[in-house]
């Protein structure tokens, strides 16, 4: 519903700039922006989602806009060789979707001072080079206290890809706001080494489910974990997209990306002549990050708890981070009332205080 | 239990996860027996898989699912057959190919069946016996193409040891030129291996898709090819230890996994490269043992046959 009104309103405004800049842009070539995947559109999960953007910007410019698309490219050299393909190809925008093609990405725009580089979730910075990244951490506050609420046994499980500061800050979140709601709330992790391997991610949830839980989130991007979920009895939440197919149970909720706006305004930028690096974190009071639908199998009571949390957060009133605070190993991290800054969540190389396990290093 | 863990619960959880493992690597056995080096596996598992999850969702028929992931699979592998045996062409380049085209063809054909559930392949009914303790669970309490795949197995070494047929096999795998000079049709004889071989990957694709998983995803056999391709070579080309393989890497795949959500402390690092690293030094210490004569490769593999040479 909020996806479509802001599409609504970013269309309106795009027609309005469209008819302005109509007899300029007829005559120049359309900018040709060039994306690079880690996996396929049909994950259903993150490289579904990035392809969802990528429509809506060729939507919205229609003939202004060029698109280039490789799919499937691993993290490492051929990441360099497709990244100064698509240079070689004539785009001048290009996105690389995943963390991995941080220095790839890098290395290509060194040899490629006038194509504007966007890099998901990277830190490294370059003239050329802008980073952009969406603050999950928000969301999967508002599932994890949905997930304490939920869980009987409590026991939730999550599997996780790799122990980089963005997978650990999602588990330290989650963790807190189930444990905020329940006390008991234990998490168990689960590490799988990968993004994307249906069959391993459903051996991760089997195991976990054999182990006790009856909650289950997860980082990695297909639905195999949200099948076995189903075939258990348990609950469990969308990663990256919605997973609708799979609510009202065993999808409660899910986390969304939502990268159209941000795709947009940049390529929008580039076409103006405004573009500059710079590097954004965007969370859930700017559409980027959304809380999936809270499905019927979840009482009206933690729905609404988990909407207030939600819309505390958007607002800017609640700081998922907020002292007092301390890391797992007991040593004090935040103060009373002190929130954590961005660089330190962005360099999170540790578990909360409470956090079985130990974080693979 | 052991340490959170329970054993029962952990062999038949790691028989179906070693299954479709050990379907491709037969079949791929039986195809480099032949003397045919086909690394198209990848690509034939994952065209079974989505052939078979797209008949089972039609017809409501696991088993039928499975009959047309044979086939997709071995209709891939006869067009490999017919590009190596035929025109000669580099096998493995081919091969390669064929994984390429593999992966492709079934992204394009499973557009718009992610997110349906298949219909569920039920157990073999055991009665009682399925309700024993320990043995129930290990035994009697899988799906029917597992018991195939251990009856393959089984079927496979003594066609390969004691047919005519399968000594004709090994005779084109080792010389080509002596089996033709004996009147035996070498590009025959490897087109109906390679077919073979290609319905096996199909099948261990369908395992992924309608049993294990299951549903489709693009993408969905994740490299599980490979991994047979490397285990038929660990093997030593012999179909116990090709079972022996599946199951260490299916085995310690899940175990690893079932130590992280017990929580045991070792590295995770260290869990995640163990499949690997175990099944290869099994297999290694198992063929040093017996000297150079064990490693077994077959003498004329990956090498292309004209009757004219």
């Amino acid at each position: 519903m909020k996806r479509r009104d802001f599409l609504a309103g970013t269309a309106a405004t795009g027609t309005v700039l469209a008819s302005g800049l109509a007899t300029q842009a007829s005559a120049a070539e359309p900018l040709k922006v060039g994306f690079i995947y880690l996996g396929v559109p049909g994950d259903g999960g993150w490289t579904y989602e990035h392809e969802q953007a990528r429509l809506k910007m060729v939507k919205h410019f229609g003939n202004k806009i060029e698109t280039k698309v490789i799919q499937n490219v691993p993290e490492g050299a051929d990441a360099e060789r497709s990244i100064t393909q698509l240079c070689l190809a004539g785009c001048k925008l290009i996105f690389t979707t995943s963390f991995g093609y941080m220095d790839p990405t890098i290395n290509v725009a060194k040899k490629f001072p006038n194509v504007k580089f966007e890099m998901c979730t990277g830190y490294k910075d370059a003239p050329n080079v802008s980073n952009y990244g969406g603050r999950f951490y928000q969301g999967r506050a508002v599932i994890g206290n949905i997930a304490g609420h939920m869980t009987k046994t409590n026991k939730i499980g999550y599997i996780a890809t790799f122990p980089i500061p963005e997978v650990v800050r999602g588990i330290n979140s989650a963790f807190l706001y189930a444990r905020k709601v329940n006390p008991k709330a234990e998490m168990k992790v689960v590490w799988v080494n990968t993004w994307f391997d249906p069959p391993k991610e459903a051996d991760a949830a089997q195991a976990l489910i054999d182990s006790g839980v009856d909650v289950l989130m997860q980082h990695t991007d297909s639905t195999a974990a949200m099948a076995k979920a189903k075939d258990a009895g348990i609950l469990a939440f969308g990663q990256d997209s919605d997973m609708m197919q799979y609510a009202p149970k065993p999808r409660i909720s899910s986390i969304m990306d939502n990268w159209a706006p941000y795709y947009i305004q940049r390529a929008q930028d580039v076409m103006d002549g405004k573009w500059t690096a710079k590097d954004s974190w965007l969370g859930i009071d700017t559409g980027i990050v959304q809380v999936g639908e809270i499905s019927s199998a979840v009482p009206a009571a933690v729905k609404a708890d988990a909407m207030a949390l939600h819309d505390r957060i958007k607002a800017g009133t609640e700081h998922v981070f907020t002292g007092p605070l301390n890391k797992q190993d007991g040593s004090a991290w935040l103060k009373a009332g002190e929130t954590a800054s961005d660089g330190a969540l962005l360099g999170m190389n540790f578990y909360v205080e409470g956090m079985t396990g130990k974080l693979p290093s | 239990m052991i340490a959170g863990i329970d054993p029962v619960v952990l062999i038949a959880s790691l028989m179906a996860a070693s299954t479709p493992i050990l379907l491709a690597a037969l079949g791929e056995l039986v195809a480099e027996r032949s003397g045919v080096l086909n690394l198209g596996v990848e690509g034939m598992m994952i065209t079974g898989a989505i052939c078979g999850f797209i008949v089972a969702v039609h017809t409501g028929s696991p088993f039928l699912g499975f009959v047309a992931a044979a086939a997709g699979g071995a209709a891939l592998a006869l067009l490999f057959a017919f590009l190596t045996q035929v025109l000669l062409s580099n096998q493995v380049a081919t091969g390669l190919a064929a994984t390429l085209f593999g992966l492709g063809l079934s992204s394009l054909m499973g557009q718009g069946y992610s997110g349906i559930k298949p219909p569920p392949t039920a157990n073999v009914p055991f009665g009682p016996l399925a309700h024993l303790p320990v043995l129930g669970p290990i035994l009697f309490s899988h799906d029917w193409v597992l018991y195939f795949s251990l009856a393959l197995v089984v079927g496979t070494w003594a066609f390969l040891k004691y047919t005519r047929a399968g000594l004709v096999l090994r005779a084109v795998g080792e010389n080509h030129d002596a089996a033709h000079a004996l009147g035996y049709r070498v590009r025959l004889i490897r087109t109906l291996a390679l077919a073979h071989g290609g319905a096996c990957a199909g099948l261990g694709g369908a395992y992924l898709s309608l049993v294990r998983v299951p549903q489709w995803t693009e993408g969905i056999t994740a490299g599980a090819g490979w991994i047979a391709l490397a285990i038929v070579v660990f093997a030593s080309w012999r179909p116990g230890r090709v079972l022996l393989g599946a199951y260490i890497f299916g085995g310690v795949s899940v175990l690893q996994l079932r130590l992280q959500a017990a929580g045991i402390a070792i590295p995770v690092q260290i869990l995640s490269m163990a499949p690997y690293l175990i099944t290869i030094l099994v297999l290694v210490v198992m063929s040093a043992r017996r000297g150079r004569a064990a490693i077994g490769a077959p003498a004329a593999l990956g090498r292309v046959f004209h009757a004219s040479d």
